[in-house]
């Protein structure tokens, strides 16, 4: 599934698109310590976090992940949208916890 | 590629916001040079909590980044406060992070283990009250 994929199939709410809609995810990976997350993330992994601070994007971006998920309506802040979009990383948002958001991805993109 | 190339970079304190900019600006530049997708993953993380850590604890330094073609080796001297035990610092899971730090999602005692973890050959040189110099190698061939 790629990424602009996830977002029609989920409906979650797009912040911002990215520059590589056209990327296939590679897994789902939870986590919301920046530290683990940047030695364990695989390249295009959708990663589900709460953390919505300029530091996870700048994580999204060192690691290649495919797109942030915010879960439980996690607010993105001004400067984390800012760097989003000018660094081009897809990130969306939904209501759902953190595990049945990765879940929810996981069946879409497990034929 | 049959020179060495030095990239200088400044980290200002508490500027999270501009955090990752020197090491997203490196990864860019090795990409560009065709280094392995390996090599640079392990520069991107040394150098990004290396970064996290100038902001955090020291009041900002310089990185210097310099490439040849078999290497990149990353310096990082900081303004102070320096450690007090070096080998405390190193165990995973020990921190003297402020909380407002830990709410962002740092602070975990990972830093210096990562960045350890991450490149081939580390160093560290450290004056409580002077300030803190970090070398990290990492092989391009590794």
């Amino acid at each position: 599934m790629t990424i602009s994929e996830l977002a029609a199939q989920t409906g979650f709410q797009v912040l911002s698109e990215g520059e590589a809609p056209d990327t296939q995810i590679s897994g789902v990976f939870c986590c919301d310590l920046l530290s683990v997350c940047m030695s364990h993330l695989n390249a295009a992994n959708a990663w589900v976090t709460v953390m919505g601070n300029v530091n996870a994007v700048a994580v999204a971006v060192l690691t290649e992940a495919a797109c942030i998920i915010l879960a439980e309506n996690t607010p993105l802040d001004d400067a984390a949208l800012e760097k989003a979009k000018q660094q081009g990383v897809a990130v969306f948002r939904t209501e759902l916890p953190i595990f049945e958001a990765a879940k929810r991805i996981d069946s879409l993109n497990t034929p | 590629m049959s020179d060495k190339i030095t990239l200088r970079y400044t980290v200002t304190t508490e500027d999270f916001t501009r955090a990752g900019e020197a090491s997203g600006d490196v990864k860019r530049k090795l990409k560009k040079m065709n280094v392995s997708p390996a090599a640079i993953r392990k520069v991107a993380i040394a150098m990004y909590e290396g970064e996290i850590n100038m902001v955090i604890h020291a009041n900002g330094g310089e990185i210097t980044v310099e490439i040849t073609q078999n290497d990149i080796t990353m310096t990082l001297a900081d303004h102070g406060p320096g450690m007090q035990d070096v080998e405390k610092c190193m165990q995973a899971g020990y921190s003297t992070a402020p909380d407002n730090i830990r709410s962002l999602g740092f602070g975990a005692g990972m830093g210096l283990p990562n960045m350890k973890k991450n490149s081939d050959e580390m160093t560290i040189e450290t004056k409580p009250g002077v300030g803190t110099t970090v070398v990290m190698k990492v092989l391009i061939e590794s």
